[in-house]
């Protein structure tokens, strides 16, 4: 009776290194519970690597629901406990309503480019 | 006038179902409101003229009964006055991604063997998965037979909190990727159309949840543990379900996944939120002490660097309170924290790393816990410190609070009643709730009266917990009717003491001659009697056809119990102490159990005695007060019938072997 459910595929993750510590992880597809575990497996596992600062680039991602930004704060708990921290830029129209509905905009502040979430000084 | 009366009763035999329901729907509205009319008109009497100032501890105690029993029915009438029946669920719409748990904690193998089975025979398309907390590999290889997927906690958890079974869900819903989850504990066999009859529900997509009845086949004949629960699967989860209400009773449930993982995310965010404020607090209880220690050497040199800590602090709260983002206050406030200290002459500098290195060692962990912990909290505020180290403390506590708070949860984990408290969430974020009143699932019940009471002590501990960590008086985003429909089962969980006030009340008269009010008088019958009949006649047409006597003796009787859920649930809550929760155990337990019941037996023989003491001077002719006598061994009697069920309870031996 148990159904076979397609996996993988779905989300592409990218991480692309700007200096040592710093770099920048792209993300392509739905950004949702069939991929959550593994994005946050692959933030973990480049704080672990020796990035501190992460931005997460969400320009190519076409859905986001509250699983997917789950798997974020558990990025971002890794970059923040090893000192650094975790950003998010180009959110699209979708995923923003979601971050303001669960008022996770509080912990995650959306950047507008890369650029700029490189740059932000607090 | 004949005639038409006539009609009316020939209109009312050929009513068919669903005018039988509406009817008694409208009769229900009619006697709660009748009731709490009539409890009014004698509880202002009762309040005013009649307490009797000569015994007035006495009076005002069985008063202030009187009074809590009285918004027990307000809130009981008002949970019921909305009563909601919905009859033939919504078609399940195809194609549904649903996983199916089983929660397991060191049950026989050959029990859940059972449950696993029925379930991975549910009709609907599913995954099913066998969460076993006590990581048997007799499990695993029984789950393996029955093609069950089988999850144990991973590796994350080592070191942490477990959270018992909330935890056992959270790592459960880590590891699998189905919109909907449908939760069985594991002794309740589910049938196999249980999703075929509560996924239509979800089409509306706001609804978060459907709760389906638990009820138990195990039970033998007179149900002498109280287990089944008509009362509660049926009219008051129906009537909640009426104020958008119905709440998690941790089995026998379907969860949109989208709404846990949505509540956990608002709850996180609120989390974190409360914890820098917390931390400020503290800062401010620090500097406070600091500035009151400071010798006139020091004065000059370190209260400028004080004051500036503390427009730091009300600096930081103003910025939460304008909504900026918890990074942007926290490592601002860093910064300022960082020049005030600057501002102490360098100096000074080396005894500040000296206390530094000792603050980090010892209280970063502490912090930790006392965040926790309100009583470690106000001590470590407390704690003697240099002026410089009281700088130091503020500085390192913020970052420190906030980092290891960043984690997200589906299940809530402020109440080891952890369905209760995530369905309160759910509802506060918005989601909607159904309560579906048709048996899905054939469950067992404790099998002994130990058992049985520590489920029921557990149940308890959890409401409290909940009802002192977010009241859903005040927790924000619930409307009105769901504050009052959550607030009506803790109140319910208060009742031990005026229990004790009722159950001596007649004993103190009947012995001690001790009368709480000023004279049993004809008023004193007309403001009384009427509402005592319309209480039990409302009662009456709520339960219609349930039996729902177990559960009255079961309210009462227990008094003891409730009294511990409340004292060792608000010393959880305040000071930390350990609750002493102990898993419901599914085997039976050998022996006989007046231990447990020793409160209840000192009880009866003094309420025998009174009797006997009322009655036996009335006939000797040695008192004339007869009326006050009758009424109060009447009261005693029906105590005596009430508390009577824990004796059949503490006695009853299972005759055969299931």
């Amino acid at each position: 009776m148990a159904p076979e459910f397609v996996k993988g595929a779905l989300m592409e993750i990218t991480v692309n290194p700007v200096d040592e510590r710093t770099a920048v992880v792209q993300l392509r597809g739905r950004l949702d519970l069939l991929v959550a575990a593994e994005v946050k497996q692959r933030l973990v596992q480049a704080v672990n690597e020796g990035f501190r600062l992460l931005v997460v680039d969400m320009s190519e991602v076409s859905f986001v629901d509250s699983s997917g930004l789950g798997a974020l704060i558990g990025g971002l708990k890794a970059t923040r406990l090893a000192g650094g921290d975790l950003r998010l830029a180009c959110v699209g129209a979708q995923a923003l309503a979601i971050l303001e509905l669960t008022t996770l905009n509080r912990v995650l502040r959306p950047y507008p480019n890369v650029a700029e979430a490189l740059q932000a000084n607090l | 006038m004949r005639s038409s009366y006539l009609d009316t009763t020939f209109l009312r035999a050929s009513w068919g179902p669903a005018e039988w329901a509406a009817f008694r729907r409208g009769l229900i509205k009619i006697l709660v409101i009748t009731n709490l009319t009539l409890g009014a008109y004698y509880l202002l009497w009762r309040g005013t003229v009649s307490l009797n100032w000569n015994a007035w501890l006495f009076a005002l105690a069985l008063f202030g009964a009187e009074l809590y029993s009285y918004i027990g029915s307000f809130l009981f009438g008002l949970t019921v006055f909305r009563l909601r029946e919905r009859g033939e669920p919504p078609p399940a719409p195809p194609g549904l991604r649903v996983d199916v748990f089983i929660t397991c904690y060191n049950e026989p193998v050959e029990l859940v063997r059972k449950t696993v089975r029925a379930a991975v025979a549910i009709r609907y398309p599913h995954q099913t998965y066998l969460l076993d907390d006590g990581n048997s590999p007799a499990m695993r290889a029984m789950a393996a037979e029955e093609g069950c997927g089988y999850i144990t906690r991973s590796a994350a958890w080592k070191g942490f909190d477990r959270h018992a079974k909330a935890g056992n869900l959270i790592n459960a819903l880590e590891q699998t990727t189905g919109d909907f989850v449908l939760i069985l504990d594991a002794d309740q066999v589910p049938l196999p159309q249980i999703l075929d009859r509560t996924l239509g529900y979800f089409a509306d997509p706001l609804v978060g949840l459907v709760q389906t009845p638990q009820y138990f086949i195990n039970v033998p004949p007179g149900d002498p543990f109280g287990s089944q629960a008509p009362l509660f699967y049926g009219p008051i989860q129906q009537g909640k379900d009426g104020w958008n209400a119905a709440f998690f009773c941790g089995s026998n449930a379907v969860l949109r996944r989208e709404a846990l993982a949505r509540t956990g995310l608002r709850f996180f965010v609120r989390d974190v939120e409360r914890r820098i404020r917390r931390a400020l607090r503290e800062a401010d209880t620090v500097i406070r002490q600091a500035e009151r220690r400071l010798t006139k050497v020091d004065r000059q040199r370190i209260a400028p660097a004080l004051r500036e800590l503390r427009r730091a602090v009300a600096q930081a709260r103003r910025e939460l309170d304008r909504g900026d983002t918890f990074q942007e206050v926290t490592e601002r406030f860093q910064r300022r924290a960082e020049e005030a200290a600057r501002m102490v002459v360098a100096a000074d500098l080396q005894q500040i790393m000296a206390d530094l290195a000792e603050i980090q060692a010892v209280e970063a962990a502490e912090i930790m816990r006392a965040l926790n912990d309100e009583a470690l909290l106000a001590e470590l505020a407390a704690r003697d410190r240099s002026p410089l180290a009281a700088i130091e403390t503020v500085r390192q506590l913020i970052p420190l609070l906030v980092n290891e708070a960043m984690d997200y949860l589906p299940i809530s984990t402020i109440s080891v009643t952890e369905d209760m408290s995530t369905s309160m969430r759910m509802h506060a974020t918005g989601w909607r709730s159904v309560y579906h009143d048709e048996i899905l699932a054939h469950g067992l019940a404790p099998e002994d009266l130990r058992s049985a009471l520590q489920q029921r002590l557990r149940w308890a501990q959890g409401t409290i917990q909940v009802m002192l960590r977010e009241n859903p008086l005040t927790l924000p985003g619930l409307s009105l009717g769901q504050r009052l429909a959550y607030f009506d089962t803790m109140w319910s969980y208060l009742s031990g003491v005026p229990t004790i006030i009722y159950l001596i009340s007649p004993v103190l008269y009947l012995i001690f001659g001790l009368l709480p009010v000023n004279a049993l008088s004809d008023e004193f019958f007309w403001r009384l009697a009427p509402y005592l009949i319309v209480n039990q006649l409302l009662f009456a047409v709520i339960s219609w056809g349930r039996p729902t006597w177990r559960g009255q003796q079961y309210s009462l009787a227990l008094f003891p119990l409730w009294i511990k859920a409340v004292t060792t649930a608000a010393a959880n809550v305040w000071f930390g102490k350990k609750l002493g929760f102990i898993v419901t155990p599914k085997t039976r337990q050998a022996g006989r159990y007046f231990g447990l019941v020793r409160w209840q037996l000192l009880m009866m023989p003094l309420l025998a005695v009174a009797i006997v003491v009322g009655l036996g001077q009335l006939a000797l002719g040695w008192r004339s007060d007869g009326l006050p006598v009758v009424v109060n061994v009447f009261w005693a009697v029906y105590d005596l019938v009430m508390l009577s069920v824990v004796i059949d309870a503490a006695m009853y031996q299972p005759t055969e072997e299931q």
